[in-house]
């Protein structure tokens, strides 16, 4: 057993960390800086531009992707050193939607001008993608779903609407699943995997406001879409496997250790500037007894993960156990959110903490830490509800 | 970045795991409880063959020289065994003091005696005022011409009443919880002065109350320096905690998996209770409780444990969460066998027993919670205005 990293892995980590203080901007932070805090939408430049840095960058937008379409093919422990710098330094992240998801399923099973069309935008950063999966009769039953594809001729007439399609309002394509086939015998047998180019005439993105004010997701509606047939990916009424395997491919990063612990340390800092008691907060009891109790379950989780990622780099998959990263890394940042907001005290209640004429009022510190923990219920609901990846390790691992 | 063990880890655990399988099944476990000395000398005989009593000691003295996997890698298929001969008391707590602080005659004359298993020694440190603090100790060492004279009560010493030799630690000056001023004493459990009112645990294991009166000792029977212990006390104990962590951690394997396999076979309402969702999510709710259990343990065994900090981090950490995993993969372990686990006759609750036994020893939960809030939240930075904060 050894968990220290090898000469090459620190070589790397300090390359990692020379290239992000050499090239992350600092317009870019300051942008992120300041709407963060006046609660402003991230530009689509915001979210991409560090995307595409990378992407210059010996495919760093791609850690996962082979060499071959153009990604860096990083060993597991790079991964998660690379992933470690990134939240270290507080980089904005990738968007998943190209990279993670749509990306893989078009180098596995997509043809090879689908490869040549698609892949280079997706590392690049200049097109940007987004999810059509969920619909609104169709959550955790997702091969429920409802969207219709009819094939005519060298199109497919997509017709119906998707829902909770995050960051709609910036894509320049959606991957959809749709229902090519209403008689099969299981639902999962009619489904096929279509890109569809959002420009597309009969498509509407009406935003979809969560709890905390922010517009992240959206409703997509497809109002007989003509998509050509050359962008279905592999074959008809086979969706439900690439769907699967979009799902089951990527996990690095999936629990978010480096974030949360990140987000923690923060959470350290502003209970030393706020009182309590009289005291600095941190030092009380209560307080410093919930932040060691995040810390120990972020200690474990960080070597589930590295446990995980060892198995995956010996060849061996990662498995359904991935639903324990989920489950776990989605509870620690649901209570590292709680815990910033109860750091805070009354200063949890300004909405974006400004005044009606824009002035600042609270710690700065304090801004939307309550917007941050009603927004992060969302964690343990999407990407498969935490009940459902409870079914998923019933079924799978303990073979219930 | 590995979690593989080397051959010779593999080959250890594969010989600890056929003793256990072979030697030492359930049936002959319960019969070697009722014993009245509680363990069975045999055991004792056949790890001295093994090998298995120089695991922790350094190769000079024909130990294996093994470090906190090897030791790891032992006490979990021992959990997994309910193993109660005094292996971690006698090998690794003991045997590490001596290792640790003996001189060259004390080593060389008493390692190879504890691996060829002719003595066991264990360690009487608790006190009935301690709890576990190490460093409260009442139990008085005088000096008396050129021996010392011992008085004093030792609390819940595990394996007692199978050992040949203690190790008592005494104050020989400073206040009752001063850190310097304790001394250890290498004593034949024979001598005149020492008393031992010997009992069954309530998870079948052995301890004794060891009262001590006028026990004379001689100087050169002072182990380590003389009022300066607590330091190698407190590392031994560390080093202890995440043995008993690693036995933990076989144990909640076994509870675990066995409950899965009872609620798959349990049939009400005409079919598997493991088919109720209520079921199947609180069995998924102990394993990640098993799988989170094992990576601290990970993290314990992987740190630099010659690194005091990081050791007493380490231990702490280890100790805390395996703590509340023992809890609730226990109790839902016996939750969901129902009239099953509260009955004596079937092995589950002897399981539950003994791990919530080790989630007492050395420290519960909130008391390695304290201890690794002590160690992890000081010298917090301040914060920097100008920084964003970004919890997103």
């Amino acid at each position: 057993m050894d968990t220290a990293f090898s000469s090459e892995d620190l070589k790397f980590q300090s390359d990692v960390r020379e290239f992000i203080s050499n090239n992350y901007p600092k317009e870019l932070k300051d942008s992120i800086g300041t709407k963060r805090k006046t609660g402003k939408e991230l530009s689509r430049d915001d979210l991409m531009s560090w995307h595409k840095i990378l992407g210059k960058h010996n495919g760093w937008s791609a850690p996962g992707w082979p060499k071959q379409y153009g990604g860096a093919e990083f060993t597991p422990t790079q991964k998660y050193i690379f992933e470690q710098e990134c939240a270290r330094a507080e980089c904005q992240y990738i968007m998943p939607f190209g990279v993670n998801m749509v990306g893989p399923v078009i180098y596995t099973f997509g043809n090879e001008e689908q490869k040549a069309k698609h892949l280079p935008g997706i590392l690049s950063g200049d097109v940007f993608w987004c999810q059509g999966y969920s619909e609104p009769g169709s959550g955790s039953d997702l091969a429920s779903l409802k969207t219709s594809a009819v094939k005519e001729g060298d199109y497919y007439i997509v017709n119906g609407q998707k829902t909770w399609t995050t960051l709609a309002q910036h894509a320049d394509w959606i991957f959809c699943l749709v229902r090519t086939n209403p008689e099969a015998e299981k639902p999962q047998q009619g489904i096929s995997f279509l890109l569809i180019d959002m420009k597309t005439p009969g498509i509407t993105v009406r935003p979809i406001k969560l709890m905390d004010g922010s517009h992240e997701v959206n409703e997509t509606w497809f109002d007989n879409v003509k998509v050509p047939v050359e962008n279905l990916i592999g074959q008809e009424n086979m969706g439900w496997t690439y769907a699967k395997f979009l799902l089951a491919h990527e996990r690095s990063g999936i629990a978010g250790v480096a974030r949360s612990k990140k987000a923690l340390e923060r959470i350290k800092q502003i209970a030393s500037a706020e009182m309590s008691y009289g005291e600095p907060l941190i030092q009380d009891p209560a307080f410093k007894s919930k932040i060691a109790n995040a810390e120990l379950e972020l200690n474990s989780l960080e070597y589930t993960e590295l446990r995980t990622l060892a198995k995956d780099s010996a060849g061996k998959g990662p498995g359904p156990e991935s639903s324990l990263l989920k489950i776990k890394g989605t509870d620690i940042q649901q209570m590292v959110t709680e815990l910033a907001m109860e750091a805070v005290g009354y200063y949890a209640n300004p909405h974006l903490g400004t005044t009606l004429s824009n002035e600042y009022v609270g710690p700065d510190y304090a801004t939307n830490l309550s917007g941050s923990y009603f927004n992060f219920r969302k964690a343990s609901i999407y990407g498969g509800s935490n009940e459902i990846q409870r079914n998923i390790i019933a079924k799978m691992v303990l073979g219930l | 970045m590995n979690f593989d063990y080397t051959e010779e880890q593999t080959l250890l655990e594969n010989m600890v795991t056929s003793f256990v399988r072979d030697d030492y099944d359930w049936d002959t476990r319960c019969s070697i409880v009722k014993t009245e000395e509680g363990w069975k000398e045999e055991n004792w005989k056949k790890f001295a063959e093994l090998g298995l009593l120089g695991v922790p000691f350094e190769e000079d003295h024909g130990g294996l020289g093994g470090e906190a996997t090897d030791i790891m890698i032992v006490m979990e298929q021992f959990g997994k065994g309910l193993v109660v001969e005094p292996y971690m008391p006698s090998i690794i707590l003991a045997g590490g003091l001596i290792s640790k602080l003996g001189s060259s005659d004390q080593k060389n004359s008493i390692i190879p005696e504890i691996i060829s298993g002719d003595r066991r020694y264990v360690f009487a440190y608790a006190e009935p005022q301690s709890r576990f603090d190490l460093f409260d100790v009442k139990c008085s060492a005088t000096l008396d011409g050129d021996k010392y004279i011992i008085n004093g009560f030792k609390s819940v010493v595990f394996g007692a009443g199978m050992a040949t030799h203690l190790i008592i630690s005494a104050r020989t000056e400073g206040d009752q919880r001063s850190k310097s001023g304790i001394t250890l004493f290498l004593v034949d459990i024979k001598s005149d002065g020492i008393t031992l009112q010997n009992y069954p645990t309530i998870d079948e294991y052995r301890a004794s109350e060891v009262v001590i009166e006028n026990l004379s000792v001689s100087k050169e029977n002072i182990l380590g320096e003389l009022g300066n212990s607590y330091e190698a006390i407190e590392e031994q104990v560390d080093l202890s905690t995440i043995a008993i962590c690693s036995e933990a951690v076989g144990i909640l394997q076994v509870l675990k998996d066995s409950t899965n396999d009872y609620c798959k076979n349990r049939k009400q309402f005409g079919q598997p209770i493991s088919a109720n969702q209520a079921i199947q999510h609180r069995l998924v709710d102990m394993m990640i409780e098993y799988e989170q259990a094992k990576s601290i343990l990970y993290m314990a065994i992987t740190a630099d444990l010659s690194n005091p900090d990081d050791r007493r981090k380490a231990a702490s950490a280890a100790k805390a969460r395996i703590g509340k995993a023992i809890k609730f993969v226990g109790e839902n372990a016996i939750q969901l066998h129902g009239g099953m686990g509260v009955v004596d006759e079937y092995m589950i609750s002897h399981f539950f027993k003994r791990a919530t036994m080790i989630g007492i020893l050395f420290g519960n939960v909130d008391f390695h919670m304290k201890r690794y809030i002590d160690l992890t939240q000081s010298n917090i930075q301040s914060i920097n205005e100008d920084d964003g904060i970004n919890l997103s």
